[in-house]
């Protein structure tokens, strides 16, 4: 390793010997096929916003690809009103920012018990919430909607005795499946952390949950915060346990209750197109504020550390 | 070249100080609490992963043997062997062309779709202005919902949407019927979902590439390796762990294949796939949850596949 860094000084020379004037050509064809590229990539998103800003009858008039004659928030105001959007986004946050505390909480203590102790069950479970997370949700869904029509649930969790149908059973469904991706990944994180730090906790006498409480989870700030991040996204995006384990239209998160909306209130492609945009805007909000967090979780999870 | 691999850093084994022999004694310093502590902290989550996850996919096996259409209960007259699977692989016509179409699906993925986004990806890893801006334009459709980018494309493909606009399509007897046409729709549908794996497969490689030791491309180039080269002999090669887990990715997002098409047409007419096929046959009117389940155990055994394979890679890396 050394050698190479006492070489690579000498390795300065060689690039400058090259001709300046390519380099610079390079870089422009490379920037002028990015921006490209960029462009298309972005130029969905832009056509939906910007059809949503015009009035159904100007598109009826001249077709959607046509200069605007006017550009309204109507759409919008119509979508968010008559659709009673702001309801939606609210049965999200009802099942999201529970989910979110307990996938939290649940896995970082998974992880920490996987990471720091080598019980013999260990690797087995951490198997096994792993490959659960890996499942396609839709191997399950049949005996789980059994178990959701049949499991007796109290009535504070439950309005009708059951997980069907009920924010509680969708917010479980959600924790179950995503703390094995947190688990995973905390697990591995917690691995970097080094040893020493919670031996020498354990023979000064602290209990085990002290260690977790105030020498793990201290240490896990910023993977606890990456992983907030994307599994806010991940649920928030999350289309197929609401479609099939919430029965009432309107107790459907955002994303799953676009679908019945769709044909219920949207008469035209602008208002559907105001709505989609309406509904896409949190996550890229979250994504545009919070893209180191995003990033990281992401790569926590395929990376080790 | 072949030193440089030979000394290739690979992922950090972190916080590995070899203090084995203190490891049993540890143990005793569990107190009665401690050891409450831990079962509670492992139990709790274990018997719901049981129940809600691991539990219902031996009922969807067990349930592939039967007949069961969900109504009344349950008995040994509904136990009819592997008649399900015989009827899926001989009779139902759907059978194969959804796994044809997941497939296509997977190859789409993994040929087009992924080497676009590793080439993203390796173009953005250099110091560069607006690589940000760049990497935020390719990755924005990832933080999207396979249903929304089904709801933003289908403002593109109908008839009238962008293309057949532009095309000159306006009257509906002659725009192409993008979604509708069951020789066309798959395709339709497959790069709309590439436009939001490409910046998945992206920012997963960009990470891998951050973490290559940048001693080994100087390496190269004192060799004489040129970028290519460097690329695909250096590079490439020490990037195994990111590769392993692009390619898992790609191919459980594959088989997990649902909203997208649930949103366009519910899986119907050309767009269908295995996981429709198990809710268009269980979670309907049909209620043929016997024979919806023997897709289940189609499905999980493909999915097995990536599965293990991811698994045993990392837990073999895991123990040291």
């Amino acid at each position: 390793m050394s050698t190479s860094t006492n070489v690579s000084s000498v390795a300065q020379p060689t690039v400058a010997v090259q001709p300046r004037r390519r380099i610079r050509w390079q870089r422009v064809a490379l920037h002028a096929f990015l921006i490209t590229m960029a462009l298309v990539w972005l130029f969905p998103i832009a056509w939906i916003a910007y059809t949503a800003f015009r009035p159904i009858g100007d598109t009826i008039l001249h077709g959607y690809v046509s200069l605007p004659q006017t550009l309204t928030l109507d759409n919008f105001v119509s979508a968010w009103n008559e659709a009673e959007l702001p309801r939606y986004f609210l049965n999200t946050l009802i099942v999201v920012i529970p989910a979110l505390f307990a996938i939290l909480f649940v896995s970082s203590m998974l992880g920490f018990v996987f990471s720091r102790f080598s019980f013999k069950l260990n690797i087995l479970l951490l198997i096994m919430f792993t490959a659960g997370n890996l499942l396609p949700p839709q191997i399950i869904i049949v005996p789980l909607y059994r178990i959701y029509n049949w499991l007796p649930i109290p009535p504070p969790l439950s309005d009708n005795g059951l997980l069907y149908n009920q924010y509680f059973g969708l917010i479980l469904i959600n924790f179950i499946f995503q703390t094995g991706f947190c688990t995973f990944v905390l697990s591995n994180y917690m691995k970097t952390i080094n040893r020493e730090l919670t031996e020498a906790a354990f023979v000064d006498g602290a209990s085990v949950w002290m260690i977790y409480r105030k020498v793990i989870l201290p240490l896990c700030r910023p993977a606890l915060a990456a992983l907030a991040t994307l599994e806010f996204t991940f649920m928030y995006n999350d289309f197929f346990w609401a479609l099939f384990l919430i029965k009432d239209g309107n107790r459907r998160p955002i994303t799953s209750a676009l679908n019945n909306l769709q044909g219920a209130f949207f008469t035209d492609q602008n208002q559907l197109a105001a709505a989609a945009l309406l509904v896409a805007i949190p996550t890229i909000v979250v994504y545009l504020v919070l893209s180191k967090q995003f990033v990281r979780g992401l790569s926590l999870g395929s990376t080790k550390g | 070249m072949t030193t440089g691999s030979s000394a290739l850093p690979g992922p950090q084994p972190g916080g590995a100080d070899a203090s084995v022999p203190r490891r049993k004694s540890r143990y005793s310093l569990l107190t009665r609490r401690d050891k409450l502590t831990l079962a509670l902290m492992v139990g709790i989550p274990t018997i719901l992963c049981l129940s809600f996850i691991w539990l219902p996919t031996l009922a969807s096996i067990l349930l592939s043997f039967t007949n069961w259409r969900g109504i009344a209960p349950i008995t040994a007259n509904n136990i009819v062997g592997f008649k399900n699977y015989e009827v899926l692989f001989t009779q139902y016509t759907l059978f194969w062309p959804a796994v044809f179409h997941n497939v296509i699906w997977l190859i789409f993925l993994v040929f087009i779709a992924t080497p676009i986004g590793i080439f993203f990806a390796v173009l953005l890893d250099r110091e560069m202005r607006g690589t940000r801006i760049y990497q935020s334009a390719f990755y924005i459709p990832v933080v999207l919902s396979l249903a929304i980018v089904g709801f933003i494309w289908e403002q593109m493909y109908t008839s009238q949407g962008f293309i057949n606009s532009v095309l000159g399509h306006t009257s509906s007897d002659t725009a192409i019927d993008f979604l509708g046409n069951p020789s066309l729709n798959l395709w339709a549908v497959l790069i709309a979902a590439s436009w939001r794996h490409v910046g998945y497969v992206m920012v997963l490689y960009l990470a891998g590439l951050k973490s290559v030791d940048p001693t080994l491309r100087e390496a190269a180039a004192i060799d004489g390796a040129n970028a290519r080269q460097t690329f695909i002999r250096v590079v490439f090669p020490v990037m195994k762990p990111i590769n392993v887990v692009v390619i898992v990715v790609t191919v459980i997002e594959s088989l997990r294949a649902f909203d997208i098409v649930y949103i366009i047409n519910k899986g119907k007419n050309g767009l269908e796939l295995l996981s429709t096929l198990i809710t268009n046959n269980t979670l309907t009117e049909a209620s043929l949850v016997g024979f919806g389940s023997a897709i289940a155990v189609i499905l999980l055994l493909l999915s097995l596949v990536p599965i293990v394979f991811f698994l045993t890679r990392t837990m073999r890396s895991d123990t040291r």
